[in-house]
Order: structure tokens, then sequence, then C-alpha cells
């Protein structure tokens, strides 16, 4: 099967526009009104080269063909015209002028950000997005789902390795819904194809885009600037349902994540056993510290300090400064402030879990409450 | 002036040079500088090409086998500065060093020490910076548009090594650039006016002028970022009042003309070549020097459509598109008019004559790629996909260094006195213009079916032409070696090679011997007509 697809290849290069479902040679048309004419444009200007093209290169070998000396000839004696070349200076231009109409109201269209009916704060950082519906008290991070064995070759990769996310965005169709994005830390572009909205999430500064989904379905993008070591792991999946089962799944989420809260508040009493902390911890841990702290603690040397037998973690009187760098990050560099991404219980867990893996082993217990005390003393 | 002449002459007849390594170290030669120059940036086009190797390796499969994603970005960052910096600009300043003066009947470059001092740092340059991929934490991995903050806060200490390495570079070239404008000014033969000036020379006139625009406006940016890194600075930071998207705007306002800094000497090799293979005259020649010099004015203006993503107002992307979409239009005449010197011409198709083809057939597919980049809405799904990855190799690698190939091979009998191995030339022109189109024709596709650049990981929808891809590229760096030994081979020896060993060549260069003697052209020539 692969073969067969490999020797079809160069039969689809010369007809990009062919599309096929298992390998895909061209822009996709999308699922909206945006996007089918982003398609349309490309479309147009990809045959304007076709055209331009085959007159060119035509010329060129029918010159390379029949005006070579083997065949004889003498050279012509002519080296300026300038009516052609006026010819073929106005020709382009009005080409062009003809191009640029379409891509202007398109473009025009694209930037009108207007009369939303649903506003998401979509926020980056190294390397996850975090979706903030104005309209509900409803937010979350969204990250890689795809295992690491499955990226280092130890298990097979799935049907949407390293497009598979642990909480997708979820839109309603037929609304327009306007997202509002920023970054915590370096510069990411969010981006789905399907959409064709892509647009970069800057470090204190908010751009704008919209968009509206026509067809439910599930669309999958990525990040799209280089934006460090994990660059290449950060999804986007976007959920597109009919508006009443959006309703029902947003008014779920809310009530969810209020219960959430009221419990994480119920639970700062509550002792968690070292066990039950150092399980949840390596789930946190290698969900989101591995990767830069690397899984075994190790770090990477220069940029990103090790764990394993580091003052922070091990030191005797290091609990409190330990919980600070966790919640607050390390202003000036890439450790972020994950107070705000991880619960209470969580956070104690990885703190717990860093201080006694890869033969830290200081036995320190930590709780939610001693984390409560340094976030809000 | 006459006595001048006089003492010059006398030297002449015994080519007085010292010999060994200080022939090299000490050297104010203008044909020893350009050789030192081609041969420098031969090496780091073999070091940027191994690391484009280590890419292509990586990227053979999905998943990650060979290195992880941190020396990933290190490769991807240092590859295109040691091929853009390293390996494309010093290649045509060495060939500006080569043939300017012989093409203006000029004994040498106006300014021969400096010419000296301009080629002699640019290796501290490259030590420097790569010498910094053995540092601690690695290289710089930040791309070569090294975007802040990425650069600044997020970035180790290979920044500081960076930024001086640029420095050294940006020195080297405007120096550079300084030589080849007042050589040109003041050193042309007596009758040789402007518009009698060969296209090469004309081309890099203009080049050398935008160097001096541009090369100080990158020496800022990366200043900016030391100091935003370092000195507590907050150019590029908001926190402090800055702005991440100014960076992004200085340095692409560096960023385009220096596209064309790498293309405009092209356009003058290629204008040189193909009339002399078509033995017919250049067709057009006033309108080329116009639309070089257009193409230079409107490089100033473009500059954001690299941009586009990152929030414009509505206005500036409309001014930068219709802009951009202009620039299709003198390099369309450019175009053209080497179709229409090809046309009712003798064409014959020596190694030069085909990679000058190639170039005319690949630089347009790279232009095709650039006009639809330019139309904003679909750049807004094009954008850092490998779309672009294969727009723009498709202009530096069949555009560029084609071209600067092509002039290799078109001037190495004068250079050497020996002609070329035809054979082992055109075989090294077939390997390469096949495996540089697998190479780079299949990233379109990937590229519009939502690949984006600069990933060290894809998913697995994208790997059947990954690895066809990467099959491309091991068979074009393979072929480069050919080219490596055509150059040996000729340079120790071969066919002698007359004064003008190709029928239809018209310039200066081609009345003096080969090899041309160590002085050349101590009394100026007369230009007739």
């Amino acid at each position: 099967m692969k073969l067969k697809r490999m020797l079809a290849l160069p039969a689809l290069a010369v007809m990009p526009a062919v599309a096929d479902d298992t390998v895909r040679l061209n822009l996709r048309e999308g699922v909206t009104e945006i996007s089918q004419r982003v398609y349309d444009l490309h479309m147009t200007i990809f045959y304007i080269c076709c055209v331009i093209g085959v007159i060119v290169f035509g010329t060129m070998f029918w010159s390379m063909f029949r005006h070579r000396k083997s065949k004889g000839r003498t050279p012509a004696k002519f080296h300026e015209s300038i009516r052609v070349e006026v010819l073929w200076t106005i020709i382009p231009f009005l080409i062009l002028a003809g191009m640029a109409y379409p891509a202007t109201t398109t473009l025009i269209h694209m930037e009108n950000t207007d009369d939303a009916d649903v506003t998401v704060q979509v926020t980056a950082s190294q390397w996850k997005w975090h979706y903030k519906y104005f309209d509900h008290d409803v937010e979350y991070y969204s990250l890689l789902a795809t295992p690491d064995q499955q990226i280092h070759n130890k298990l097979p990769k799935g049907e949407n390795y390293l497009l598979e996310v642990d909480r997708p965005l979820v839109v309603p169709t037929g609304k327009k819904i306007r997202f509002l994005i920023t970054s915590d830390d370096v510069i990411h572009s969010w981006w789905v194809p399907d959409f064709a909205v892509k647009k970069d999430a800057n470090p204190g500064f908010i751009n704008e885009a919209w968009t509206i989904v026509d067809k439910p379905g599930i669309y999958r993008g990525q990040c799209a600037e280089l934006c460090g070591n994990n660059h290449g792991f950060m999804p986007v999946v976007v959920i597109a349902k009919e508006p009443a089962e959006y309703e029902k799944w947003i008014t779920n989420m809310e009530v969810k994540q209020r219960k959430a809260r009221e419990r994480e508040q119920e639970l700062l009493s509550m002792e968690m056993s070292k066990d039950e902390l150092m399980k949840m911890g390596e789930k946190v841990y290698n969900g989101i510290c591995a990767a830069c702290h690397q899984p075994n603690g190790q770090g990477v040397q220069g940029v990103f300090p090790a764990l394993a037998g580091s003052p922070v973690t091990t030191g005797k009187d290091s609990i409190t400064k330990h919980i600070d760098t966790v919640v607050h990050g390390v202003k000036g560099t890439a450790m972020q402030a994950f107070g705000t991404q991880l619960s209470m219980q969580e956070l104690a867990a990885v703190i717990t879990y860093e201080r006694n893996a890869w033969g830290n082993d200081t036995g320190d217990l930590v709780q939610a409450a001693d984390v409560n005390k340094v976030m809000n003393p | 002036m006459s006595t001048t002449v006089d003492t010059l002459h006398h030297e002449e007849h015994h080519d007085h040079k010292p010999s060994g390594i200080t022939r090299w170290l000490f050297t104010t030669n203008h044909k020893d500088i350009g050789t030192l120059y081609l041969w420098f940036s031969f090496l780091m086009f073999l070091i940027g090409g191994s690391m484009a190797m280590v890419i292509r390796a990586e990227l053979f499969q999905p998943g990650l086998q060979l290195v992880e994603p941190h020396f990933f970005n290190q490769m991807t960052t240092v590859h295109g500065l040691v091929m853009i910096f390293g390996a494309v600009m010093p290649a045509f300043t060495g060939l500006a060093n080569w043939l300017v003066p012989m093409m203006i009947g000029a004994p040498d470059m106006a300014l021969p020490r400096m010419n000296n001092w301009s080629f002699w740092i640019l290796p501290f340059a490259f030590i420097i910076l790569l010498s910094s991929l053995f540092m601690e934490g690695g290289g710089p991995a930040m791309g070569w548009t090294f975007y802040a903050p990425l650069s600044t806060t997020y970035s180790n200490d290979s920044t500081a090594l960076f930024v001086f390495s640029v420095h050294i570079m940006g020195i080297s070239s405007i120096m550079g650039a300084i030589n080849v404008i007042v050589t040109i000014m003041n050193l042309r033969a007596p009758g040789m006016t402007y518009m009698k000036m060969p296209m090469f020379v004309w081309t890099w006139f203009i080049t050398a002028f935008l160097l001096i625009a541009v090369m100080p406006v990158l020496a800022g940016a990366v200043t900016m970022v030391l100091t935003d890194k370092y000195f507590g600075t907050s150019f590029f930071d908001a926190s402090g009042g800055g702005d991440p998207v100014m960076f992004q705007h200085i340095f692409w306002f560096f960023g385009h003309p220096e596209v064309y800094i790498m293309i405009l000497p092209s356009f003058g090799i290629i204008s040189a070549i193909i009339p002399t293979f078509t033995r017919k005259k250049l067709f057009g020649y006033s309108s080329m020097v116009y639309a070089t010099a257009s193409i230079a004015i409107l490089s100033f203006l473009v500059w954001a459509h690299h941009m586009f993503t990152t929030g414009m107002p509505v206005v500036a992307e409309l001014f930068f598109m219709y802009c951009t979409m202009l620039i299709a239009v003198p390099t369309g005449v450019k175009i053209f008019n080497w179709v229409a010197t090809m046309w009712r011409g003798a064409m014959s198709f020596e190694t030069p004559m085909l990679f000058a083809l190639a170039f005319v057939i690949l630089f347009t597919i790279g232009g095709f790629s650039g006009l639809m980049l330019a139309i904003t809405p679909v750049d807004f799904q094009y954008h850092d996909t490998y779309f672009v990855v294969a727009h723009f190799h498709y202009v530096l690698v069949t555009g560029a260094i084609f071209s600067v190939m092509a002039a290799v091979y078109y001037w190495l009998p004068k250079w050497t006195g020996h002609m070329y191995d035809e054979t082992l030339a055109k075989f090294h022109f077939w390997a390469s213009v096949i495996s540089v189109n697998v190479l780079f024709f299949p990233m379109h596709f990937v590229g519009l079916a939502g690949m984006p650049r600069r990933i060290p990981d894809y998913s697995v929808q994208f790997a059947d032409i990954n690895q066809i891809v990467s099959i491309g590229g091991f068979a074009f760096g393979l072929s480069q070696l050919i080219f490596l030994w055509v150059v040996i081979k000729c340079a120790r020896g071969g066919e002698k090679a007359a004064a003008k060993p190709w029928e239809g060549a018209e310039g200066l260069e081609w009345t003096i011997p080969s090899p041309a003697p160590y002085h050349t052209f101590e009394k100026p020539p007369k230009i007739e007509g």
C-alpha cells in the first residue's frame, strides 16, 4: 500500500489539486466560509502561476530545442524593444491588480472581529494552551496527550500522533467565536488549518481572530511559531458541537469546575499519604515538568537546571523556597508560575515527588495546606 | 599618473608575491582574497550542509530517533546562519573580488588593506559561532531569526557569542561593500561609463548599497537583544514597556533587503552567462539595470510580509501585500529579458549554461511561491509551514547557490588557466538538479498539508513525503562532493584554457591571459564605442 502511494506521487505532483485521503498534498478547504475563500484565492493564484509558467518555460524550452548552435543556427542581432518591454511590465501589473481585489476584500472580512457571540481567551505558554471562556466561569489548560513512549518509539504511534490533547477547546457551530490570543512567555502561534486562523500569541499584547464553524467535528492544528524546546509538541484541538450540545457541555463544565474549587478548600484540612502523593506527583511531573527538567530529573545542562540533588529540592530548610519556586516561578527564566495551572493538591504532590524521587529521598511530605500557606499568606 | 603606471609595469614581469602561508595571511591582492573568500564559503557550505543532513536524518521518520529537540533547534538555527552569512554572502564577495576589478579594467580593489581585513575577521566570527555549539547548554536554538523573547529571557549564554559573531560578520560585510562601491566609482577604465558596466558589476554595485543600509540595522537588533538579556533594558519586553513585535520589524527591515543581497549578484552572473552561451547580446540591458534598482528600492518597503500573523492593523497588511506583489513586476522583467535573450540565439549547453538555465526555471518557481505568499489571507495558511521552507530554498539554493556554481564553472578557466572536466561537471549538474528537486519540491506539499517548520517530529500523515525529501537531501549533499572534486582537479591541471575559452563571451576579463596574471590592468585599457 505504502509503495503504491509512493509510486502515485509523481503523478499527483503534476496535479496538486487532486485531493487524496491518505496523502494530502494541497491546502485544506476547511469548514468555514473564510477557509473556503482562502482556498479559492490559493487555487486562483496557483493557476495564474501555472499559466505564466507554461508560457515562460514553454518559450524557453522552444528556444532550447530550436535555437541551438548544434543545429547550425546563427544568432539574431536584436537586443532591445521598448514595445515588448512596456508590454511585459504592464500585463503582469494588471494581472496582479486583478488578484489584489479579491485578496483585499477577503482580508478585510477576516480582520473584522465585531459582533461575536462567544469570546474565548487563548493564552499560550511553553508548551500548552490555556482557554478561558468569557461568558462562563470556565477555564482550563490543554496539553499534548501523546505519550512519551510513542515519541521515543517504544510504543506504536497512534492515528493522531502529536495532534491530540488532554482537554480540547469546545466551541458551538454556527456562532461567531472571537479568540483573544496572548502569551505568558515567548511568542507562539495558534493555528487551526480548517478554520484558516493563524494568529501569533505575543507576550504582553492581545491579538484578535474569529471564526464561524459550519460543521460539527474535531479539528486539529499546531503551534506555528518556534517557541523553544517542545515547539513541535504543542497541538491545538478544537471540537465544534451543535449549539444545544455546546450549552449542555459548558453548563456542565461550569458546575464541575465550581465543585472542584469547593472541594479543594475542603481538602486543605486533609492529609494525603506518601504513596498517594508520590503517585499523583509522578503523573503531574511527567505531564508538565519533565518537558524541561527531563523524566530523570537531570534537566539539560546550561538550559534547564537538574532537580536531582539540587539544593532547592533536597536542602534541609528549602521546602518553602521549593514551594515558592513552583507556585510563583522564577522571573526572567523559563520557569513558569504553576500556582495558577495546578490544584493545590497537585502542587503538593509534585513537590513531594521532586523531593523524594531520583535518589533525593528527603522523606519530606508536602500537603495542600503547606502550599496554601505560601499561596495565600 | 604616468610614473605610477611605469613602476607598476615594471613589477608585472616577475609576478612578485610572498610564498607559503604569509602570502595568504598578508595578501592585499584581489585575486588571492577572492580565492580565500570562495574557499571559505565552500567550507561553510559543507559545514552548514552537514547540519542539514542531521536535520533530514532526524526527520526521515516520525518520532525522535537521533537527536533531542534542543539539539535539533540548534541545528536549524546554526544551519541558517552558516549558510546565509558563511556560505552565500562570502561566495558573492569572493566573486566580486575576483571579477569586479577585471571587469572594469582596474588593477585591484580600491582599498586593498581593508580588503584583507574584511576577509580575515570572518573565520573568527564563525569560530565563535560554531564553538558556541560546544558550550554548556549548546549553541543558539532560537532560529536564525532569533525572535525575542526566545533569544533574550529564554536563551542560554550562547546568545552572547552569537551576538558578537554577528557583529563581526556585519563589520566584514560592510567593509566589503564599501570596497566594492569605492572601486566601482573610482577605478573604472576610461570610457567605461556607468551604462557600459557589465551587469554583474551593476548588480553588485546596488547590492553593496543595500549592505551598507541594512547591516547596521542587524547590528542594532543584535545589540538590543544583548542589552535586553544582560543589561536590564526592555526593548522587546512588554513588562518593561517594550514590544516583542518591534524586534521583528527591526529584524525584517534588515532581513528583507538581505534576501535581495543574496540574489541580486546572481542576476548579474546569469546576465553574463546566458548571452555568452546564446551568442547574442543581453536583451534590454538598460531595463535590466532599472529593474535591479527598482527591486532594491522596493525591498525596503516589504519587510512586514514576513509578519502578517503578528496582528498588524489591516491597513498595514494591505500596504505590505500590495508592495510585495509589486516586486513581482521588475523581477518578471528580468526573467522575460533572459528568455528574450535566448530567443533566436545559437545556444550551446556547457555546464555554466546548464546551471544558468536551471537557475532561470527554478528561481522562477521560487518566485511563484513567493507571489502566492504575498497574498495575505492565504499567507495566514502558508506562514511558518514547509511551504515557506520550500519557497526560500528554491530562491536560495537553486537561485543563489546555483548561480554561484554557474559562476565558478564559467570563470574557473580564467582563474586556474585550465579547463574543468566537462563530463564530471555535467554529472555534478544533473545529480544536483535532480536531487535538489526531490529535496525541495515535495516540501510544498507537506507545507500545504499543514506541517509547521522547525519541528523535530511530525504527525504520521507527513511520513511518506518527509522520507522522500530526506533521500533527496542526502543525494544533494553527496553531489556537492563531485563539485569539490571537479574544482580541485581543475586547479591542479587539465587542458590549457585560452584567454577567451567561451566563444560568445564578452568583457574585459577575457582580454587578459588565462590564468589571469597576479597583477592585471596596471595600465587601464581603453573602452571603445
